[in-house]
């Protein structure tokens, strides 16, 4: 696997993007990350807007990193993992706080996975890494293309691993990440990245 | 997708421009949300290039209501965050009930489906009659829309089943009628709503109320733009008055905190000196 990539590139922040099938692959690497992180995780998943803070409990049990949802105007630090509220679009500013933004939904979706990679992308450029997994969804790939087009790193879940493949072979069809990770690669890849 | 061709500086040249023509103040606004819309606007007005948009939002006044429409967030639901609804009718409801009048004032109201959804807990709790609603927004535009109480049918499934998970008893229906792809909510609704063009920037307390909602407004502000909107919402609210805010909003770490006290597992703050 081309991961010497990882050696020549300094990351200060990872967005992993996914739907439906994305979670099993997030709750696999979790436990495999080794703490203290050197990065910030900024993770968007599409999914039910009445899903609340189960979902970062479910997160919390598999890691000793600290792990929260994003609150606005919260500044983003290392060694935390961040989760994107339920029904808000989450954004990057300038200063590397959070925002949120309650406007439409985009490609079905609130949060929308573009807009995270879009704004982080130029805020962070060269030292923004994201990862797209699986998903029934094309959220997420326009994004990549930016964050490839600004310098950072991309890496996608391999669609035959996925167990929705539409939206990392959607990503695939358009870009040609850095890297293509299955599941069981995934915690290595974000060890890696300092 | 490609980088914003609206660039942050770009940015600070449109605000400075509204802020310098027309005296509208966005500069405490947060950037990430009104770069992405006014790119958005920028494409879909098709200009050639950003000296052409500067222009043109500069020398054309009508161009600057589409502007401002365009780049602050509109979008709204009725009975949103039921559990929210649910502990506005079990535990503000029954405090304001004791006050000979009730004035509640919604701020950044939108096009009005919080103001509708108020009007119906009001009166399913008695109050009604006694109430007065101010709905206020910077958007003269959606304010129209809000006084005409006429919303898409295809919400009224949602609406409904909001209606129901906040404690609601009755037929949600039973509060519009239906036409075509429309649905008109009855007009005694509208009886006790007054609506007006407030800016939260820049416009002052213009009452005291009993009860203030600002659901989804703070988010697009900066910090300091939060703390002299949360002082203006201390001016303007009663003791033992009520301020409720949007679902990941929060007073807790505000220059006001001190004078409120959180009400119960939803964002509602009382004050309490």
């Amino acid at each position: 696997m081309a991961q010497d990539i990882l050696n020549k590139k300094a990351t200060e922040v990872l967005i992993i993007g996914g739907s439906a099938g994305s979670l099993e692959v997030i709750l696999h690497a979790l436990p495999l990350l080794s703490n203290p992180l050197k990065i910030a995780i900024i993770i968007v998943l599409h999914r039910k807007s009445s899903s609340e803070s189960i979902l970062t409990e479910l997160l919390c049990i598999k890691t000793s990193i600290p792990v929260k949802e994003a609150d606005e105007k919260e500044f983003i630090k290392s060694g935390t993992i961040y989760l994107a509220p339920a029904d808000y679009h989450l954004l990057i500013e300038k200063d590397r706080t959070f925002s949120l933004d309650y406007s439409e939904k985009i490609n079905f979706s609130r949060p929308c996975i573009d807009l995270t990679f879009q704004t982080a992308a130029e805020v962070y450029r060269e030292s923004l890494a994201a990862l797209l997994l699986s998903g029934a969804n094309a959220d997420g790939v326009e994004g990549l293309e930016l964050i490839q087009l600004t310098g950072g790193l991309t890496a996608v879940q391999n669609p035959e691993d996925a167990k929705i493949s539409y939206m990392p072979q959607h990503a695939l069809d358009k870009l040609k990440p850095d890297l293509i990770l299955n599941k069981d690669e995934v915690a290595d890849f974000i060890n890696r990245l300092h | 997708m490609q980088e914003s061709l609206i660039t942050d500086e770009n940015v600070e040249l449109l605000l400075a421009d509204l802020l310098e023509v027309y005296g509208y103040d966005f500069t405490d606004y947060s950037r990430a949300s009104l770069k992405r819309r006014i790119n958005r606007l920028y494409s879909l007005d098709k200009f050639p290039s950003f000296a052409e948009f500067r222009y043109h939002l500069r020398s054309d006044a009508t161009y600057l209501k589409r502007f401002v429409e365009q780049i602050t967030v509109n979008v709204t639901e009725m009975f949103r965050d039921p559990g929210f609804y649910k502990a506005l009718r079990e535990e503000v409801l029954p405090n304001l009930g004791t006050y000979p009048f009730i004035r509640i004032w919604l701020a950044g109201c939108s096009t009005g489906e919080e103001a509708y959804s108020m009007a119906i807990l009001l009166q399913e709790a008695n109050l009604f009659h006694k109430s007065l609603l101010y709905a206020t927004d910077i958007n003269p535009s959606v304010l129209e829309k809000a006084g005409k109480g006429i919303f898409p049918l295809s919400q009224m499934k949602q609406y409904s089943e909001n209606y129901i998970l906040s404690g609601g008893k009755k037929d949600f229906s039973s509060y519009y009628s239906a036409n075509y792809d429309l649905a008109k909510f009855d007009e005694v609704l509208k009886t006790k709503m007054i609506f007006s063009t407030h800016n939260l920037v820049s416009d002052h307390s213009f009452n005291e109320f009993q009860l203030i909602l600002c659901r989804n407004v703070l988010i697009y502000f900066d910090k300091d733009l939060q703390a002299k909107v949360f002082k203006l919402f201390d001016e303007s609210l009663d003791n033992l008055g009520f301020l409720a805010l949007g679902s990941k909003e929060t007073l807790q770490f505000s220059p006001i905190a001190s004078k409120f006290k959180k009400s119960g597992s939803e964002k509602i703050w009382r004050k309490i000196s």
